[in-house]
């Protein structure tokens, strides 16, 4: 039973986050994570979930907005079901991180921070995902791909699109 | 999965159980894993320290600061209760070290937060990992829960009656400025993450207001190998006042791009030429940044320098975070120095003006200057720009992208006048000097 009577999360996650407001010495040290890990399964920060967030923390709405307006993995509209993160900063610039944005944004036929039409892919140029000596890298949602090359791109879309995808959560 | 490498001058001491299935907790404890912790329990703080201290350990987070005089600036009596908190957020451009500890040893870094903690009498640890890295995280949780297990951490730990000590790991959102050790506490306590004005320092009031130590995720997993190999053998391995191994993350233009574990004070040519394999396909070298994106830019005829703090402040530049980023002949300074600017403008918290408004400057400058409507007074006033940002923010970041701006336009100021000279679009300028007199 969630502390929260009416939630809109899911069970599971319901307990988790009933769980992570103990852990800390203060309720609103949950709260960074908490926007994560709700982002995950809602696909966003809705309304909902930030009335609900504030709800859990005792926060006011607005604590929450504030906060989730500063981390830039934190988003306020839905995203693909497979959110591409391609990495354009120095260490992937100087190893092709440039051609395989482009590639990417050719093959989806989308741009920076666009959606493909069947909501299956979005794309996003990040900053440094720490993946340097690996480079050039990207994320899909959370999983890492590194040592790209535009037919190693190629085969990574096309697996997340027959939906065989690790996908970490 | 990022590959292992090796080179015949490593020296492995951080990096001895990478590969070896170490992630589980047995397999680290076959390779003494959790016995400098017992150690430390023994012998006590002032022991702790004092190793710490002959060590020469300076923090490879970036400031190089001892990381046993950190440790002993932490009061003995506190009303607050005392905290350690691990830097895991890495995200200087250049710089993924602590990625590889994470997935190859989290056991380390486990272990090396319970010795602080031990060193300064706290009973709580957090380890901070950034939002991007959830693979790991779920590593580091997985490391975690199997310590409490075997009770490691929790009530009583290792059987001593009394003895507590909790580990919380916790997730960033994406954020460069939060690897700021004030900004990464404020963001640990659910806020946004910008620096606090120091002092007080985080040895005094950090954490929840409590006297906190906080150390780069590396800084702390050389703990254990520390105290087991003693102070004075790991300082031995280093170079003078910089003490032990380095794990260098060398990207960019070689030929085998990897995380290695080198003596501080190492070749810098040596790194890039024998053990990164040397310039990729043949090219020639152009410049290295040599610590990550934060640091001045050295020129080809500038690396024979040694890889340790000091002989790096010497030749102009910083050590920093590690992170070798070398540029061959190919690569345009002009549009190096923007993309760097960029990122800094893009993380800018905007808390403090010079910062705010200086990356931003500067990119729309350097951008100008890229897309062929620069003059030659546009160099001056990226140089202007950065010299007025340095030293007047809260947090190093205003530094972090002043410092390589000045960097390439001193270093390269020809090729920026060569490249405003090739991209002629003969638009009138305004200078910064005219614009702020306008106001």
């Amino acid at each position: 039973m969630s502390a929260i009577a009416n939630t809109i999360f899911s069970p599971e996650l319901a307990a988790r986050f009933d769980h992570l407001v103990t852990i800390y010495p203060i309720k609103r040290s949950a709260l960074v994570p908490m926007l994560l890990y709700a982002q995950d399964e809602v696909g966003y920060i809705s309304d909902a979930v930030v009335t609900e967030i504030a709800q859990r923390l005792d926060l006011l709405e607005l604590d929450v907005r504030n906060v989730l307006s500063y981390y830039s993995m934190l988003r306020t509209k839905p995203a693909g079901k497979y959110n591409v993160q391609v990495c354009t900063n120095i260490s992937c610039m100087l190893r092709g991180g440039y051609e395989i944005l482009g590639h990417c944004k050719e093959k989806l036929g989308i741009g920076h921070k666009e959606i493909t039409p069947d909501g299956l892919f979005s794309l996003e140029e990040v900053e440094c995902i720490g993946a340097c000596c690996w480079a050039p890298a990207m994320q899909v949602n959370y999983d890492f791909h590194d040592n790209l090359t535009t037919v190693k791109v190629d085969e990574i879309l096309e697996t997340y699109r027959k939906g065989q995808g690790k996908d970490v959560r | 999965m990022p590959n292992l490498v090796s080179h015949p001058d490593e020296v492995r001491v951080l990096s001895r159980r990478f590969g070896q299935g170490a992630t589980n907790i047995d397999k680290y404890i076959e390779l003494d894993g959790y016995k400098a912790v017992q150690l430390a329990i023994e012998k006590g703080t002032d022991w702790i320290i004092g190793e710490m201290k002959a060590s020469g350990l300076r923090g490879r987070g970036g400031a190089g600061f001892p990381t046993g005089m950190k440790w002993s600036f932490v009061p003995k009596t506190s009303e607050k209760p005392k905290y350690v908190l691990v830097n895991g957020d890495e995200s200087e451009p250049g710089t993924c070290k602590d990625h590889v500890i994470f997935l190859h040893d989290p056991h380390a870094i486990i272990e090396g937060t319970m010795i602080a903690g031990l060193a300064i009498g706290a009973k709580m640890g957090f380890i901070y990992l950034r939002g991007e890295y959830r693979y790991l995280l779920k590593i580091v949780e997985k490391a975690v829960a199997d310590a409490y297990a075997k009770g490691f951490l929790g009530k009583n730990i290792f059987g001593k009656d009394g003895l507590d000590f909790d580990i919380v790991t916790q997730t960033g959102a994406g954020a460069y400025e939060v690897g700021e050790e004030s900004a990464l506490m404020e963001s640990l306590e659910g806020k946004r993450g910008v620096p606090r004005i120091k002092p007080p320092f985080p040895a005094v009031v950090g954490l929840y207001g409590g006297p906190t130590v906080i150390n780069n995720a590396e800084t702390i997993a050389s703990a254990p190998h520390i105290l087991l190999m003693g102070g004075d053998a790991f300082a031995k391995l280093g170079s003078e006042r910089n003490g032990g191994t380095r794990l260098f993350g060398i990207s960019g233009h070689v030929e085998r791009p990897g995380v290695y574990e080198l003596p501080m004070g190492y070749s810098l040519r040596k790194a890039i030429y024998d053990v990164a394999g040397g310039i990729k396909d043949g090219k020639k070298l152009k410049a290295v940044v040599p610590g990550g994106s934060s640091c001045p830019v050295l020129t080809a005829d500038e690396i024979d320098v040694g890889l340790d703090f000091d002989q790096m402040a010497k030749a102009g530049t910083m050590l920093g975070s590690g992170g070798i980023v070398v540029l061959d002949e190919t690569v345009s300074i002009v549009e190096f120095a923007l993309r760097t600017i960029a990122f800094y403008q893009h993380e800018s918290c905007g808390w403090c003006i010079p910062c705010r408004e200086g990356t931003d400057w500067i990119k729309k400058t350097l951008t100008r200057i890229y897309n062929g409507g620069g003059s030659k007074k546009d160099v001056d006033n990226v140089q202007y720009l950065a010299d007025n940002m340095m030293g007047r923010t809260f947090c190093p970041l205003g530094d972090a992208a002043a410092m390589p701006t000045l960097g390439f336009v001193k270093k390269f100021r020809k090729e920026f006048e060569d490249y405003i000279e090739g991209h002629k679009a003969g638009t009138p300028i305004i200078t910064v000097e005219q614009l702020v007199g306008a106001h």
